[in-house]
């Protein structure tokens, strides 16, 4: 809302220190988002008739223009045409410094003088037109300042925020409200006196009908029935004021109503009476199918839903006593009854719309208006007499003729009963931490117009009808404690750092995360993040029919569902890198994947909808650590050693890399190399390991080097954090043997199908409680080896606690451990 | 008029030998050459082909059908074999390829020896969740799709509320539409947090959630679709405005710097009364006034305020006996005012040269 500084200056003295004026401001929650000086530069700048028109030779662009300035002639060079002998235009003479900056000097152009510049708008900083000279209207004489001859005064218009839960500061009365509050001086609000109803008037009653079909949606309408009407335009210094508060001056009856709305936050709505069916109006829920046409040229279709959250579909119009609709509520009158040129009599209306109807159409029809802002956050329904009065008063200052008809006809509905709220002093320290005391309170409260009543022990407190946004009790006494916290000022309120005896920690999960992001960084894996929202394409990609998660409104129409792999998207970070020559890179992610309920295993119930009654399926969530290896050399051996570096930092126990089906391959998997991690002791799966298929890696990096292979790696971050489903270590540790270890080598051949760590664990087993680790250190296949088996190399590393082993016992456990491995894995010794 | 040299029997008969010889083509190679004996310029239906123009026009008509007939059915076969000679191909290369992961020999990889990065916004949420463990926080996360009764409704917003209107939200498709949506704020996680602790009796709470969240908002240098909030909670007894305001201090000088100070100032949410947005000491000209905090020495960094008795009363806590506040902030905010990048999107574009500085 912009506000200019001199109109608060009316109502409070305003500090020399503008920046002081922004600081108690922001300090009242009415933030300062921007400042403007309006008409600041322009001291020098005059009024300039145009006595002759010269070409100069040689240019065609340009013309010299005679001037006077009311002290004599003038000659400018102009680059303008908009403009002939008699116009009045201004003039910045030299030595002037237009608000820009620009510094006007003499000048010499195609060999003529130029002693001063012809202004436009844009370089008088009064607009964005700088298609030619400000022409002025009504011929101001000659010498005339500018600022005098618009009507211009120097000023500084403040750019302000206002919250939602501030109705009444939506006026440059509730703004000034604020600021007397604070400075702790009284304020006096714009008390109107409008010309009174000459003797013998009608009454507006016997001019003009006014009905309340739907109470509910309107507390208050207000008529006031205005004649001999001149339309014309309004006082310079209104309109100015107009301007500087953003909104565009059209004639004296509009101006004066959108005045009284900047001043006293109270729209209101003039029609022409001769205009109106009936000489009547009519407030009523609109019917569906009605359609109205509004001041802005367009037409709306009333009462039809639009189907979002909360729309009930409905529209309040006023409708004439014909019943046809001529304006929508709150929001925009009809074209019909609008004011003309040729109105003589005024109907004027001053209503109070219940704020969610207003705010409910203003977004179904897409028009914010000015009004409709207001209403939205609801007006002040006592406000609607004084706004008439005040339209009234301003509009007979540009109007000596204009009569008043006696007594408004004031329409009853539905207004809300204010509270009465029980305030203590252990309420507002309760809710503060400070003690501000109750006359503080009382002071502070009444200053901005709540009344209060100071009882013994505790203050009764009744909002104005300006602040529906005070509840009723229990929780409108939180609303007048912030009241009295903002007015007191947030920055006089002591901080206190909280103490408590529960100590901070970290969830497991989120331990979990950092330990497996550490591991991954510590084998050179970079982080990655990548979108939730994907295109459908990410699915093709992989090959993936399910159903998806689909976003109803997407942000880009090419994204319009939720990742359900993190493989497309960390292949499509790779690309990005690849394709600047800096691929040879291992990406990681930690992120959540989406499935639809329809397919989760299961379905993820969470309350919902009104009152969150009822109980909705909502898409399953599954965060997972996923890693693309696409270094040189890497492949599914590195992705394994990489998952050995996380199971190794989360001190797993035994996690199993299980070789996986051709048939049974995760989509977006090399079917051949590949792996899932089993959990031996319980069973779960935690992940899968292996590369990522080639015909996918193709696609989704088109300029990767032939034969690049990617390593992946894909584990659920929830099952890795869950020691029911990732087994981990025993914390108790073992010590070292101080005697000497020996190695013994076996090279058994086996069917594949026996896994290398069925082989350690048998090997163990027969070795005894001697056997400190056993490692394979190769697998061989070809010549000497049957088909669909392997020769393996393992060494046991074997040390007894107190002595050193001797030959004969190494060759005894020797012989056990190759009686183990034929015995009960069908091995031979090769 | 000639007399054809051959006849309809005799085409299908060449047919025929010519698909027997397709389907026992063993590879690509010679599938080639038989595709070129077959169907190409000095092939036997080619060669017949060149008669037709000088048989009577019924002859060469009933040929020509049979010709043409014969040379759809060869290619047919050829391209059929082909596709599955391409598959078998395919496949042994698969075979060829196998590996068996349980074999990956022990020590057999070394490490590279250069060291990988933590992306920058995972750093700066690692760090405010360390400062505010040390202030007595726990951290704890939800979900990231909600509904609009943790969302919105039992924080106080209900359905047409203007504060649903602001949060630009992104809807999820569900059985009853606009219910579920991608949350727009860590906030729905006050309600659960606080639902659960006031079933199982175990206020009082001292949390904080990071997450990521969704705005439905044009991305541009400073803004993004998808971002991260850390969201605070307190509920115990005896808390204040004063002890919002000394935790966003303490976290402020903790994780900016001692000459970084926090300022509140009154604001507008549905689920605090009071409200307060806050602003620290401008990262980057240390309160002198600079172009990046618009000349006000100030840069806005969240929202926070004491929970609204409606909320308490949603949720089924006791207003008499507890009292609490929140507050949420952006994380990847903080990164960009502490690393001073200039435009949020290099965060999710995961370009190595941006990702290896942090």
């Amino acid at each position: 809302m912009r506000v200019p500084v001199s109109w608060l200056a009316e109502y409070v003295a305003i500090p020399d220190d503008l920046d002081e004026l922004i600081a108690t401001l922001d300090d009242l929650g009415l933030v300062v988002e921007g400042v403007e000086r309006v008409g600041v530069g322009l001291e020098g700048v005059v009024v300039a008739r145009v006595e002759s028109i010269a070409p100069i030779e040689g240019a065609d662009r340009i013309r010299l223009a005679t001037v006077s300035d009311g002290e004599g002639a003038v000659e400018v060079v102009c680059g303008a045409w908009n403009y002939e002998v008699g116009s009045h235009v201004p003039l910045a003479p030299v030595g002037t410094v237009l608000p820009d900056g620009m510094q006007i000097a003499r000048r010499k152009l195609r060999g003529v003088v130029s002693n001063g510049m012809l202004c436009s708008s844009r370089e008088l900083g009064l607009g964005d037109d700088q298609s030619g000279l400000l022409v002025l209207e009504g011929a101001p004489a000659p010498g005339t300042p500018l600022t005098i001859a618009l009507g211009i005064v120097p000023d500084t218009v403040l750019d302000l925020s206002i919250e939602g839960n501030r109705p009444d500061a939506h006026c440059v009365e509730g703004v000034a409200r604020d600021l007397a509050a604070r400075a702790g001086v009284a304020f006096a609000p714009v008390t109107p006196a409008p010309p009174l109803p000459s003797d013998g008037a009608a009454a507006a009653a016997d001019e003009v009908t006014v009905e309340i079909d739907d109470p509910d949606l309107c507390g208050r309408f207000v008529a006031t029935v205005l004649h001999g009407v001149v339309v014309g335009p309004s006082p310079a210094w209104l309109a100015d004021r107009l301007t500087k508060c953003g909104m565009r001056p059209i004639n004296n009856v509009v101006d004066a109503s959108n005045y009284a709305m900047l001043e006293l936050g109270q729209p209101t709505h003039a029609f022409d009476l001769d205009r109106l069916g009936g000489h009547g109006l009519r407030v009523r829920r609109a019917r569906p199918g009605e359609h109205l046409a509004l001041l802005d040229g367009t037409e709306v279709e009333l009462a039809v839903g639009s189907g979002a959250l909360g729309d009930t579909g409905e529209d309040l119009v006023v409708c004439d006593a014909t019943d046809v609709p001529v304006g929508l509520a709150g929001i925009m009158g009809g074209a019909d009854s609008e004011i003309g040129d040729a109105t003589t009599s005024v109907v004027l209306e001053a209503a109070w719309f219940d704020a969610m109807a207003v705010a409910r159409s203003a977004k179904r029809h897409g028009l914010r208006t000015e009004a409709s802002v207001r209403f939205e956050r609801g007006c002040d329904w006592t406000a609607t007499t004084r706004a008439s009065e005040r339209v009234v008063e301003l509009l007979a200052l540009s109007i000596p003729t204009l009569t008043v008809t006696a007594g408004p006809v004031i329409a009853h509905g539905t207004v809300r009963e204010p509270p009465v709220l029980h305030v203590d002093a252990a309420d507002l320290r309760g809710r503060l931490g400070v003690d501000v005391g109750l006359d503080e309170a009382a002071r502070l409260l009444g200053a901005i117009g709540f009344e209060v009543r100071r009882d013994p022990d505790a203050l009764s407190v009744t909002p104005p009808a300006g602040r529906p946004d005070v509840r009723d009790a229990p929780f409108g006494v939180a609303d007048v404690a912030e009241e009295v916290a903002r007015l007191h000022g947030y920055s006089a309120i002591a901080p206190r750092v909280p103490h408590w005896p529960q100590p901070g920690g970290l969830a497991p999960l989120v331990r979990v995360r950092r330990e497996v992001r550490e591991a991954l960084v510590g084998v050179g894996a970079l982080e990655a993040w990548t979108a939730t929202l994907v295109p459908l394409d990410d699915a093709v990609l992989v090959g993936d029919e399910s159903e998806r998660v689909r976003v109803t409104n997407p942000m880009a129409a090419h994204e319009p569902v939720l990742r359900s792999s993190l493989l497309p998207g960390l292949l499509r970070a790779l690309r990005h890198n690849v394709e600047r020559r800096q691929g040879d890179v291992a990406l990681y992610e930690v992120g959540t994947v989406f499935t639809h309920h329809a397919v989760a295993d299961e379905p993820r119930l969470e309350r919902a909808g009104g009152g969150g009654d009822a109980l909705l399926k909502v898409p399953a969530e599954h965060e997972r650590v996923a890693v693309v290896l696409g270094r040189p050399g890497d492949d599914a051996v590195r992705a394994v050693a990489t998952w050995r570096a996380i199971a190794a930092a989360l001190r797993l126990a035994d996690v199993r890399v299980v070789p996986g089906a051709r048939d049974s391959a995760p989509l977006g998997v090399h079917p051949t190399r590949w792996a899932t991690l089993l959990d031996v002791a319980t069973g779960s799966v935690l992940g899968v390991v292996g590369e990522v298929a080639p015909e996918v890696a193709a696609r989704a990096v088109p300029t990767l080097e032939a034969g690049r292979r990617l390593g992946w790696l894909d584990v659920d971050l929830l099952a890795l954090g869950d020691p029911a489903r990732a087994t981990r270590r025993d914390e108790a540790a073992s010590m070292p043997s101080r005697y000497p270890s020996s190695d013994v080598d076996l090279a058994l051949v086996l069917d594949e199908a026996v896994h290398v760590d069925d082989v350690k664990r048998v090997l163990a087993e027969a070795a005894g409680e001697w056997c400190e680790s056993v490692r394979c250190f190769d697998a061989y296949r070809g010549p000497g080896v049957p088909d669909g088996h392997r020769s393996l190399a393992l060494r046991v590393r074997l040390c007894a606690p107190d002595r050193t082993l001797s030959e004969a016992a190494l060759s005894e456990v020797r012989a056990a451990m190759i009686d183990a491995a034929t015995t009960s894995l069908a091995a031979t010794l090769r | 008029m000639a007399a054809p040299t051959f006849d309809d029997a005799a085409v299908r008969a060449h047919a025929a030998d010519a698909e027997r010889r397709v389907a026992a083509a063993t590879d690509l190679d010679e599938l080639d050459a038989l595709d070129r004996e077959l169907l190409g310029r000095g092939g036997q239906l080619v060669a017949w082909r060149r008669e037709l123009g000088s048989l009577d026009e019924a002859t060469r008509r009933e040929l020509g059908r049979a010709l043409t007939g014969a040379a759809t059915s060869v290619g047919g076969a050829i391209a059929e074999r082909r596709e599955a000679l391409a598959r078998a191909a395919a496949s042994r290369r698969l075979d060829e390829d196998r590996l068996l992961l349980d074999e990956v020999v022990d020590l057999a990889v070394v490490g590279p020896v250069e060291r990988g990065h933590r992306h920058v916004v995972t750093t700066t949420r690692d760090e405010l969740e360390d400062v505010f463990v040390a202030l007595g926080f726990e951290v704890r996360e939800g979900p990231e799709v909600e509904t609009d009764w943790f969302n919105f409704e039992a924080l106080n917003i209900p359905p047409g509320h203007p504060a649903r209107g602001m949060h630009d939200t992104i809807y999820v498709e569900a059985d009853v539409e606009g219910t579920v949506v991608l949350r727009t704020h860590t906030s729905p996680m006050q309600v659960r947090l606080m639902e659960a602790a006031a079933r199982e009796g175990t206020l009082p709470l001292h949390v904080v959630v990071p997450g990521r969240v969704y705005r439905r908002d044009t991305p541009d240098a400073s803004h993004l679709v998808e971002f991260h909030q850390i969201e605070g909670l307190v509920v115990d007894e005896g808390i204040t405005f004063a002890d919002l305001a000394g935790t966003i201090q303490a976290f402020t000088t903790a994780y900016f710097g001692e000459d970084i100070v926090a300022r509140l100032r009154p604001s507008y949410f549905p689920f605090t009364e009071p409200s307060a947005e806050f602003d620290i000491t401008c990262t980057i000209c240390r309160g002198a006034r600079c172009r990046t905090c618009g000349q006000t020495g100030w840069m806005e960094l969240g929202g926070s305020g004491v929970i609204d008795p409606a909320v308490f009363a949603a949720v089924g806590i006791d207003p008499e006996r507890w009292s609490g506040f929140a507050f949420g902030f952006g994380i990847d905010r903080c990164a960009f005012m502490r690393h001073q990048f200039s435009d949020l999107r290099a965060l999710t574009e995961s370009d190595v040269r941006f990702l290896r500085q942090f």
